[in-house]
């Protein structure tokens, strides 16, 4: 990696940033405080669907990258996935080229208004910031000003697309459009590759749209960002399930000289426990999709979708606390969290828990359900649960929680949805049985190159990971890519 | 893309519908289904393909008006398209020689069942056929299933075509007739609930092909599950046949009533629209 290393030396060389650099001391930068991102009022936001984080200003963008250091060694980009030239694009904001910044982010990142807005920073580049790791303060609000930046550009009409290679007119096919897809297309594209990305949904984007729900990343921002790459060339086919539609081998007959396959971990785990299959009991992707993906709330659109006075959400990670935020707005009295570790132990991103609580959602940790009760049309009304302690920590390091016998006890409940995690869609496996896979089901590649057992195919995102972050996923995207690049040109030159 | 080519009324309220779709056309078989959306605005339903022509590069849908998705594909035209399809989904029937196959199908489950009576008979099989309706009006694909079945027996409700009688009827007179090796039942779930309990009678092993609430049709909600045996199954990736023995069709008849309200009043209101 040396020859980054030297990359990153040059540019930070450039005379704007030397410059820029001696404008303000450093003692000064490192004396400014941290602002805290401006947030849509929790009560009436519990009630509609707008935007969380309103997103910085000009002038809160431009003092929080002033406080940057422009560090000669920037340990923040060892963070992040992507590999984004974090203290360049921030130099950028603070030199006023804001479409600049948005450049720099597009260097690495297929979709940087996406990440500024879902990447957990406090577990990746914010952590490894110079604040966090040698002053103990808060680091640079590096994801807030992913999301400036990005958002500036897209404000401003002026969207820049991608540099994209003279054309090689070769194919590659992309399975699935959710954000590891997205990014490896992207790459490739850039590369002078002919990309297609295959989808199953009627929509394109993957988790992030039928997932994260609109008031944490708004489905039109995903459009935009899908709008560039097409403009890069990209083609994108939907209603089209790779080895269903047409199995590999027809589309390697038709041309296609690698697959990546980013199909997601969309199965659904459930507890099996009893009464689990009354009405009113569902998966967090359900819910989820019918709410985001076919907009069951609204009157004008077909899907419908239940409600519940009170509604419960079994599990304490991300999309539990979609969930959760997701059943308040559509008129839950009681939107509860029902998880059997305590809050510390709650693998949701803290920003995420804080929300929760700031909306009036209820946390009943170290609880876990037992059983669900039916009324007659066999639809949930009641659920027992049983009361949890912890105690030694087990093989994750998190104490193991325990149940405390005789703790028994029933709560009402009309809407049950279970976050406990997804395993691999097993709809790719059946079809292509070559394949190797994990006790786990997940696609087993190679780490560097992101490569299958079979050849020309490759793999990234949660169908090798089981359930991981979008930016991730979007790291896989951009490995594989790479490896596909090298894969193809060996096979071409032969 | 997927242009309506072929419709017609089969009666009042059930339709069949022919699509332009070369690549499904190309790649299903017999068991397969779509997933269908009508509209920006629509909802995902998944349907039986009832046929298929490679050549033609077209693919039969029969749908029964019953809700606002089915009463929105039937108001289609030819030249018409249909918004979303995507398929083929779920796993293709389990068809080779046996022996003497019965296969009895109710109400709009006949079509359906029509690829798997075409393809057991083309494998060779003895295939004996009882469809079943409530009247003469409602049985559908009669002269195709008497191509591919070696006989076919009608049953309606009230008499007026066939037997007079439920499916069960018919099927147990070819049980106590002849030795079968295998049957298939499609239809509303109370049918198959009955028929299957017929079988179960006679220990012949049964399969059903089960029609449940889906939204990705891929696997990915859960919304399909059913109990079989005792276990959680997915109709879209693990069904959608299943032994008819082991389905839990009085819950499965719930869970299909799970939207029941939400989908009495998006009716009406679209009746009125």
């Amino acid at each position: 990696m040396k020859n980054i290393a030297d990359y990153l030396k040059e540019e930070r060389k450039q005379e704007w940033r030397a410059d820029l650099r001696k404008q303000i001391k450093a003692k000064e930068r490192t004396s400014r405080e941290r602002t805290e991102m401006p947030e849509f009022d929790p009560e009436k936001r519990s009630h509609n669907y707008e935007e969380v984080n309103l997103g910085f200003g000009e002038e809160q963008a431009l003092f929080e990258a002033s406080r940057c250091l422009d560090c000669p060694d920037p340990t923040c980009i060892s963070g992040c996935p992507v590999g984004i030239n974090i203290p360049k694009f921030i130099k950028k904001i603070e030199a006023n080229d804001y479409l600049g910044a948005a450049g720099v982010l597009k260097e690495t990142n297929a979709l940087p208004a996406v990440c500024g807005r879902v990447c957990p920073q406090e577990k990746q580049c914010e952590l490894n910031c110079f604040y966090t790791t040698k002053l103990h303060k808060p680091a640079i609000p590096i994801g807030s000003l992913e999301r400036f930046a990005a958002d500036y550009e897209r404000n401003s009409g002026q969207v820049a697309i991608p540099k994209v290679a003279a054309s090689n007119g070769i194919k590659v096919a992309i399975v699935g459009s959710g954000p590891s897809g997205l990014s490896a297309a992207g790459d490739l594209a850039k590369m002078g590759y002919d990309v297609t990305v295959f989808e199953a949904l009627h929509e394109i984007g993957g988790v992030l749209k039928y997932g994260i729900p609109e008031f944490r990343l708004p489905n039109e921002i995903v459009d935009v960002e899908i709008e560039v790459m097409r403009k890069m060339g990209v083609k994108f086919r939907t209603n089209f399930i790779v080895g269903r539609t047409a199995s590999f081998d027809q589309l390697r007959a038709e041309g296609y000289q690698a697959f990546f396959i980013g199909s997601g971990a969309g199965l659904p785990k459930f507890m099996n426990i009893p009464g689990e299959n009354f009405n009113g009991i569902l998966s967090a992707n359900e819910y989820l999709t019918r709410v985001n993906l076919m907009h069951a709330a609204h009157d004008d659109y077909d899907t419908p979708v239940l409600f519940g006075k009170n509604v419960a959400i079994i599990g304490g990670g991300n999309t539990a606390m979609d969930s959760v935020r997701t059943a308040k707005r559509l008129g839950a009295e009681h939107a509860m969290i029902i998880y059997r570790r305590s809050r510390e132990e709650m693998p949701a991103r803290v920003e995420e828990v804080h929300h929760a609580l700031a909306e009036g959602i209820e946390f009943l940790n170290l609880n876990n359900p037992l059983e669900y009760f039916a009324d007659e049309n066999g639809r949930v009304n009641k659920m027992k649960l049983q009361k949890m302690e912890l105690g030694e920590p087990d093989a994750s390091g998190r104490r193991r929680p325990m149940p405390i016998v005789g703790s028994e006890y029933d709560v009402d409940v009309e809407l049950v949805v279970i976050a406990v995690g997804t395993s691999p869609n097993p709809l790719l496996a059946q079809v292509m049985p070559e394949i190797e896979v994990t006790s786990w089901g997940t696609f087993k590649v190679n780490d560097e190159t992101m490569q299958t057992s079979v050849p020309d195919i490759f793999a990234g995102g949660d169908i090798v990971r089981g359930g991981a972050t979008v930016i991730l996923a979007m790291g896989d995207g951009r490995k594989a890519a790479v490896g596909i690049d090298q894969y193809v040109q060996e096979k071409v030159n032969k | 893309m997927n242009k309506i080519v072929f419709k017609e009324f089969l009666s009042e309220n059930v339709a069949r519908i022919v699509v332009d779709a070369p690549e499904i056309a190309k790649s299903r078989k017999p068991g397969h289904f779509v997933i269908i959306k009508i509209g920006k605005k629509g909802e995902r339903i998944p349907l039986t393909i009832a046929d298929a022509d490679e050549k033609a590069g077209t693919i039969t849908l029969i749908v029964q008006k019953v809700g606002v998705t089915s009463a929105k594909l039937i108001a289609l035209n030819i030249g018409d398209e249909i918004t979303d399809l995507s398929g083929p989904l779920g796993k293709a029937t389990d068809i080779k020689k046996i022996g003497t196959i019965l296969c009895a199908g109710g109400g709009v489950g006949v079509a359906p069942l029509f690829p798997i009576v075409q393809g057991f008979k083309l494998a060779g099989n003895r295939v004996i056929t009882v469809l079943a309706a409530r009247n003469k009006d409602l049985v559908i694909l009669e002269d195709e299933m008497k191509k591919y079945s070696d006989e076919l027996i009608v049953m309606t409700d009230d008499g007026s075509s066939g037997k007079k009688g439920l499916v069960t009827l018919g099927m147990e007179e070819v049980i106590k007739r002849e030795k079968i090796d295998e049957a298939v039942v499609i239809g509303p779930a109370i049918m198959m609930k009955f028929a299957a309990l017929t079988t179960k009678k006679y220990d012949i092993p049964t399969q059903a092909s089960l029609n449940t609430i889906m939204v990705d049709g891929t696997g990915m909600c859960g919304a399909c599950r059913v109990t079989v045996g005792g276990e959680t199954k997915f109709v879209c990736i693990d069904g959608p046949e299943f032994d008819a023995h082991k389905v839990d069709f009085d819950q499965m008849m719930k869970r299909l009533g799970a939207y029941k309200q939400d989908e009495v009043e998006a009716y009406e209101n679209y009746l009125n629209s």
